[in-house]
């Protein structure tokens, strides 16, 4: 079976969208979960976040970013190709329950996850207050999405292109100073902001969610290889997470895996580059 | 009496670096002169150790006929799978350990007969037998498509009830595909044997989760009865420090990495997995046994197994621990890793170890290893493989009401395979926790009866 690619197009500079025929997945998928693609016979197994899903029109959204031979890879597809595998509802779904206030935390591609977690909140009655961040404005995504389903937006540049100059965390370290009854914060983003942000959220004892994003083959808890360390317990992020409380998890370990095959990783890149645009070796 | 015809093996010396299948399998006339060696008994012995009960003298008097497709018949009357059978059943404790000729010389190459039968077919016999089958009315969803699921769901079709194959992943196999390395078990082999099972009609739907797609419940709602075939997949830690650095793998992903996903053609797969020079796996089964001799493969100078028991302890079969040892494998055994230590960066440089001592046997019969205090020490390492066990994914016992399950989380089931919930049976090692190929096949062949006998109730 091959799954079809029904739409895709760049959102902004190396950050793509892409939807998937996939009708069974999207009956069952909820926030907060993922699935595990593979684009052909050669290929890895990838972890993608579901970024938005329609159980009517049977599809799943994902957006990802270009990092490596994969995402290069799959960001030269277009509507009407095809996925050879594609698996899920990966990965518990977000927790979504009344509360105060909920601040949802997106950095870089991030965004995209945090968006149908933002939307869950929002459609039980939760106020939501999201604060979004990329390195520059070209790079922001989802900026009118995310403005339907928060109470109030908050957008930073690590250049100050747009919005506060400066990080994410400078903007949550504000609310939580601030009156509003913050019960719940969520954030999803590279490691080293997610560490921030646990730092940050940590003194004032508020609730944290994170999602790993730990390397990952099956995603069914066959392996071990997602596996994170959680209140010094391990865990594995693709059966017991991908969300987890950020004030428990070892962050350092996190990033040292994620290093693991950092040099495979450069000569595939290069492997492919050499074979698709043109050598420069 | 003659002696055992050997088989021809690659040359160790060769084979260390490539994925070729190891045991080449007997020439015609080897395995005829193989077949007269067996005396025929009376009253067989042999029989009563194959789990599936195939009647061996009668396939072997075929073989020193040279009716090799009368053997085959008879082999695949009991067993769907001899090819698969043939070379990794651990015969030296099942068929062949109690064959008589094994009482004052060697026992006859039962395993190494099925297998060359089995290569020898050319068309799939029971093809034409199938398509008779009367087709009922009543579905039935096969959960996990390894060796116990692909039986159930043969056996089932053949029956002529409507069968869906559900597997995880994107192959079909279960361990087959992704445990047992190709050197072992050519890939081309479980291919085919999926496809005969899909000729039979049955649907296999890859890339599904049950549990996270439909629950077992909801397959209830679709079909008349649901088989779980699902194994035991959930690799086990040793729960020492250091067991996160990089550079440490479960058997499960290292095996899954290289054989499923293809990492030792990388760069031309995409999946990578780290070549070490120098490799301890940490067990003495089957998978420690594949994943060290994948090692080697990769091309590490030094690939040591460490085992907490000694040789005659370990539970892999005895040809693959003869094959690893010529492969240069080097077995370190009655030694226990208490710690693994790593670099700043995290990556795995050295292993602890604690020497063991072998008690007298307690009734069970089993030696259980103590540690010698004291006997500390540490070996240089930069890939660690545990291979100390696995068990049951609890993602469907968690997912489904009333499904019960052991304390080592394996499902209950009774001796038909029937689970505490009525329509739903298992087989394999999700029963019996991890065992054997052909333990999983019987499994999911007597389940299949059952389910047929349960289908057919109301008649
Ligand atoms: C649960 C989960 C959800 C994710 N959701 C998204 C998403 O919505 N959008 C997005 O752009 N990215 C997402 N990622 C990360 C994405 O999976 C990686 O960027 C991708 O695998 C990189 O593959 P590559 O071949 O292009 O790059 P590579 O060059 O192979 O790797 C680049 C980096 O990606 C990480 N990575 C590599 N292989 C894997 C793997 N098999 N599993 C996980 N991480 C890996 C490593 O940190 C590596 O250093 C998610 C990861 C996880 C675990
Ligand atoms: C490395 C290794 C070497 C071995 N060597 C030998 C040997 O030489 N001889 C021998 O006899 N035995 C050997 N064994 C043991 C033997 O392979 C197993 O006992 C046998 O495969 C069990 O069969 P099974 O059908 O019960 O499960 P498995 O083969 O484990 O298959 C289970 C299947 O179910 C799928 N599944 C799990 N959960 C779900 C779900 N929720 N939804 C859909 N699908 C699911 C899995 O992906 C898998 O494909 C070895 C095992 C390993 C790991
Ligand atoms: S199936 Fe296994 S146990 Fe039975 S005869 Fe063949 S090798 Fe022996
Ligand atoms: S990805 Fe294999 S266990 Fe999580």
């Amino acid at each position: 079976m091959q799954f079809k690619i029904l739409e895709k197009f760049q959102i902004v500079p190396t950050i793509h969208q892409m939807i998937i025929d996939a009708p069974k997945i999207a009956k069952k998928a909820k926030a907060g979960q993922f699935i595990i693609l593979k684009i052909d016979e050669t290929g890895e197994r990838i972890p993608l976040t579901i970024a938005d899903f329609d159980s009517e029109k049977g599809t799943i959204t994902t957006i990802f970013m270009e990092v490596g031979k994969t995402t290069k890879h799959l960001s030269t597809l277009n509507a009407g190709d095809s996925l050879q595998d594609f698996v899920g509802p990966l990965g518990n779904p977000s927790k979504i329950e009344p509360s105060d206030t909920v601040v949802c935390v997106g950095g870089g591609v991030g965004v995209a996850p945090i968006y149908p977690i933002a939307r869950a909140h929002k459609a039980i009655g939760n106020k939501v207050i999201s604060i979004i961040g990329a390195r520059s404005a070209e790079l922001l995504l989802w900026e009118d999405k995310m403005q339907e389903v928060s109470d109030e937006l908050y957008i930073t540049t690590d250049d100050g292109t747009k919005g506060h100059h400066g990080f994410v965390t400078d903007v949550l370290k504000k609310l939580l100073e601030g009156d509003e009854p913050i019960s719940l914060v969520v954030s999803i983003g590279p490691a080293i902001m997610m560490r921030t942000v646990a730092g940050v959220t940590h003194p004032f004892g508020v609730k944290t969610i994170v999602s790993l994003n730990s390397i990952m083959v099956d995603g069914t808890g066959m392996c071990g290889a997602c596996r994170v360390l959680v209140g010094n317990e391990t865990k594995f992020a693709c059966v017991d997470g991908p969300e987890f409380n950020a004030h428990e998890v070892d962050f350092t370990l996190l990033m040292n895996r994620l290093m693991m095959y950092r040099d495979e990783e450069q000569q595939a890149l290069e492997n492919y580059k050499c074979d698709n645009e043109g050598c420069q070796c | 009496m003659l002696e055992r015809n050997d088989m021809p093996r690659q040359d160790p010396d060769k084979r260390r670096s490539n994925f070729g299948e190891v045991a080449l399998g007997y020439s015609h006339e080897q395995a005829l002169a193989e077949a007269s060696r067996c005396i025929q008994c009376k009253k067989p012995s042999c029989v009563a150790g194959c789990p599936v009960g195939i009647d061996i003298p009668a396939f072997i008097q075929y073989m020193a006929d040279d009716n090799m497709d009368a053997a085959i018949r008879e082999l695949k009357s009991m067993n769907a799978l001899p090819a698969i059978c043939g070379r990794v059943c651990p015969q030296e404790t099942q068929c062949e350990e109690i064959c008589v000729l094994g009482n004052k010389g060697e026992p006859v190459a039962i395993g190494r007969l099925e297998r060359y039968a089995a290569d020898h077919e050319q068309d799939k016999i029971e093809t034409e037998a199938v398509a008779s089958a009367k087709a009922t009315d009543k579905k039935v969803a096969v959960v996990g498509s390894g060796p116990a699921g692909l039986t159930a769901a043969a056996e089932l079709a053949k029956m002529g009830h409507g069968v869906t194959l559900f597997e995880a992943l994107h192959k079909a196999g279960g361990v087959l595909v992704y445990g047992i390395p190709e050197f072992r078990l050519p890939k081309s082999i479980v291919q085919s044997e999926v496809e005969y099972v899909e000729s039979l009609g049955v649907d296999l739907q890859l890339n599904n989760v049950v549990g996270k797609l439909d629950t077992v419940d909801e397959l209830l709602e679709e079909y008349d009865a649901v088989f779980l075939g699902t194994g035991a997949g959930l690799p086990v830690f040793m729960g020492i420090d250091g067991e996160n650095l990089s550079g440490v793998y479960s058997a499960n992903e290292f095996l899954t990495r290289v054989n499923l996903m293809k990492a030792y053609q990388f760069p031309g797969y995409d999946t990578p997995v780290k070549r070490g020079q120098r490799v301890v796996v940490v067990g003495g089964g089957n998978v420690a046994m594949d994943s060290a001799r994948c090692a080697v493969r990769l091309g590490a100078e030094e690939v040591t197994i460490v085992y907490r028991r000694g040789e005659d302890e370990m539970p892999a079969r005895n040809e693959e621990i003869e094959n690893a040892q010529e492969e240069g494998v080097k077995f370190k055994l009655l030694s226990n890793p208490t710690r693994i230590l790593g670099d700043e960066s995290n990556w795995v440089t050295q292993l602890e170890c604690l020497n063991m001592e072998l008690c007298e046997p307690d009734e069970s019969g089993r030696c259980r290893p103590v540690p010698l205090e004291g006997s500390q020490h540490l070996m240089d390492v930069n890939v660690v493989i545990i291979a100390i066990g696995t068990s049951p994914n609890p993602l469907i016992p968690m997912t489904t009401k009333g499904l019960e399950t052991s304390k080592w989380g394996t499902i209950i089931a009774d001796e038909d395979g029937l689970s505490s919930k009525e329509g739903v049976y298992g087989g394999g090692d999700v029963v019996t926790g991890a065992a054997t190929v052909i333990s999983a096949m019987g499994a999911g062949k007597t389940a299949a009866k059952a389910i047929n006998k349960y289908l057919k109730r109301d008649k």
